[in-house]
């Protein structure tokens, strides 16, 4: 048995769980704010192992899903242009605006292609270069260091037809939007282990500190789990609280220096737009001037458009704990992951696909 | 520079009629399809048949385990035998795309030869179509498959009742992860091979040796998991299935958890999922674990009232959750 075989032992796992049963003290309501543990979470079928009295609730943290209306409008506009748009695969179906999505601009002659990585979008312009490529900039702290390296890359390489449309988000400033927000009770944070590879512990110092919130750094296997919620639990009970790093094994406090001075050395932080969230200050990532030859915002000239609210969708209300999927009036009839209305829906970790898809 | 597919060959005349000489008659010759008329003459076809239809579109079309042609006689032949059938006759029809290399069409040809070779059955009709670059992608090919019926009542999809036995024939996932990882560019410590086989004998095999087989079907498009809810739904029933018992490979397992893919949702080309009342189940896995098709054979849940038309799924860790229908393509995630 190798050593991440041991993350998914029942045997250690029931065990875990026995301890939390045994020391649950009253409602606890815990979230995540990443969309591999809310898959995690709902594959592995823990949800239905826990004691009635937690609540498990999925915040912002699949980028796909706090990706703007607005964002979305601009991006399905930029494929109307004479361009070739690069993107992960996830963001292919999400709806916009009218329930448009790139699926439906490339079966009308758009040029979409799905990559997994930056590099392979920089590669496509390398190969045509009588294409212009836009590189879609959709993810958090994981993704957008290896994007700011690729625009480094292209810049050195002078490639002439690259840029990134940037609409990276950065997860600190929606947590503290999270932690001042009267209208949401967490008790607890499970605090996402990839992005925390990156940036490390410090940025989340401010749950302890400031709103007394245990905060949770964990893994994505079932263990990792149900450590970090025990670990939350006996900080609430015990009243001290910390932010713990409990995923060490692939987290370092310090995070990845290299990789945040790449990051910072292209971007800059700016206001950015979240679904639900609204305007979060300094949650966002824009290409800096001395790069603007590489910002598709730039060198295409797209704004962001303004939009109608897809109506009766209540992914905001989703992402923010306060209701559970099946609570929004089109879940299951006019929202579904085949036809789905918002975001929440469409994206493969998005809490209302998990919850149509896996809850039994 | 090695000869190429030109648009001559699809015109009906002298190329074309080459070309039926020197490649398909060469490698498929048979006394139906020597006879060069405008359809086939068959006979020895009695009773109830079977009859099955499929068009093959797969990129890469070389890939590891197999190829386009051998897929194209495999996926048939197998559609046809989940009926309880022998296979006895199918027809080809090619589409093929300006430029193609004749290397690589005498490639695909030489190995649709091979694979009716082992499944027992005559290529005894065909077409072949050349179109111009772009119109399609290198080759597609089509395939209709018929055979003799011997179960009776032959398995279907709606034949599953409470207290079935639910098995599969082997590990799940392989064909998919083998092309996708190829499509993308990625290539793993171990190559994982395609499973693209013929189930046909092995599938007589159990008609004849365990009796009363209810559901037999193979999950290629969409995989286990999609297959099941097709059976779950035609039947009326809930498939309880237990995730520790279902085969997967390690190797199939670590890929797909690198590209963010689920293995029971992957293609499969060379396995089965046969439902089958509880006292024939061990019966069934001793005649499959004795077949080259079948080692890796497994009973991976029943079938019982509870949520009809739906699959629950017990976790590794004892809990439940549902196990849903493929949406539309799986996609590689950002994160």
């Amino acid at each position: 048995m190798n050593l991440l075989n041991k993350f998914k032992d029942p045997k250690l796992c029931l065990n875990i769980l026995a301890q939390i049963r045994a020391e649950i003290n009253g409602e606890f309501r815990f979230m995540e704010v990443c969309g591999t543990h809310t898959m995690a979470i709902f594959q592995s079928g823990i949800r239905t192992l826990l004691p009635e009295q937690i609540v498990h609730l999925s915040g912002p943290g699949c980028p796909v899903c706090v990706t703007h209306d607005r964002e979305i409008a601009a991006y399905l506009a930029l494929s109307e242009k004479d361009l070739v748009i690069a993107t992960f695969g996830d963001l292919i179906k999400v709806p916009g605006p009218g329930g448009r999505n790139l699926k439906m601009a490339q079966a009308e002659g758009a040029r979409i292609k799905v990559v997994y990585s930056a590099f392979d979008a920089l590669q496509i312009a390398l190969e045509n270069p009588d294409d212009k490529v836009v590189f879609l900039g959709v993810g958090f702290e994981t993704t957008a260091p290896t994007v700011a390296a690729v625009i480094r890359m292209a810049r050195e390489q002078g490639v002439g037809n690259f840029s990134v449309l940037s609409f990276h988000k950065l997860v600190p400033p929606a947590l503290k939007a999270l932690a001042t927000d009267q209208q949401i009770t967490v008790n607890g944070l499970l605090l996402p282990g990839h992005v925390s590879t990156i940036i490390g512990l410090e940025p989340y110092l401010f749950l302890a500190q400031e709103y007394k919130m245990p905060s949770v750094i964990g893994g994505f296997e079932p263990l990792d789990i149900l450590q970090a919620i025990l670990i939350m639990i006996r900080q609430k009970n015990q009243g001290q609280v910390e932010v713990v790093n409990n995923y060490k094994r692939v987290v370092s406090d310090k995070g990845n220096a290299r990789a945040m001075e790449i990051m910072y050395d292209v971007f800059v932080t700016c206001d950015a737009l979240w679904r639900g969230l609204g305007v979060i200050p300094d949650s966002g990532l824009a290409v800096r001037k001395q790069y603007q030859d590489f910002d598709a915002s730039v060198v295409h000239d797209q704004k962001l458009p303004q939009v109608e609210e897809i109506p009766g969708c209540k992914c905001g209300e989703v992402l923010k704990g306060l209701i559970s999927p099946d609570r929004c009036p089109l879940y299951g009839t006019r929202c579904t992951p085949a036809r789905p209305v918002g975001p929440c829906m469409v994206s493969t970790e998005g809490s209302c696909a998990a919850y149509y898809k896996y809850r039994l | 520079m090695s000869e190429r597919i030109i648009l001559d060959y699809g015109s009906g005349g002298k190329a074309s009629q080459r070309l039926i000489k020197d490649l398909f008659i060469k490698h498929f010759g048979n006394p139906s399809l020597n006879r060069l008329d405008d359809a086939a003459l068959i006979s020895g076809l009695e009773g109830c048949l079977s009859m099955s239809t499929d068009t093959f579109t797969v990129d890469p079309v070389f890939f590891p385990g197999g190829n386009i042609g051998s897929l194209a006689v495999h996926g048939t032949v197998n559609d046809v035998a989940m009926l309880g059938a022998i296979p006895k006759y199918i027809s080809c029809a090619f589409i093929l795309e300006e430029g193609l290399k004749m290397d690589d069409l005498n490639r695909i040809v030489s190995s649709m030869a091979m694979a009716a070779q082992d499944a027992g059955v005559l290529i005894v009709t065909g077409d072949t179509k050349v179109v111009p670059r772009g119109a399609v992608d290198r080759i597609f090919i089509n395939t209709t498959g018929i055979g003799s019926v011997v179960a009776h009542p032959p398995p279907s999809g709606s034949r599953a009742v409470p207290g079935d036995m639910i098995l599969v024939s082997g590990s799940i996932g392989d064909h998919g992860l083998a092309i996708l990882s190829h499509r993308q560019g990625i290539s793993f410590e171990t190559d994982i091979l395609s499973d693209s086989q013929a189930l046909n004998h092995l599938i007589i095999k159990l008609i004849r040796e365990v009796g009363d087989v209810h559901v037999l079907r193979d999950p290629t498009r969409g995989g286990l998991a999609t297959t099941l809810n097709e059976i779950a739904q035609q039947s009326g029933v809930e498939l309880f299935i237990e995730q520790e018992k279902i085969p997967v490979r390690q190797e199939v397992e670590g890929g797909c958890s690198f590209l963010g893919l689920d293995p029971l949702y992957l293609a499969n080309e060379g396995k089965f999922i046969c439902i089958l009342p509880e006292k024939s189940a061990g019966k069934a896995l001793e005649v499959m674990h004795a077949d080259p098709a079948g080692q890796g054979a497994a009973i991976i849940g029943h079938v019982r009232q509870g949520r009809k038309g739906k699959v629950v799924l017990r976790t590794a860790l004892g809990g439940h959750r549902l196990l849903d229908m493929l949406e539309g393509e799986q996609l590689p995630r950002i994160c």
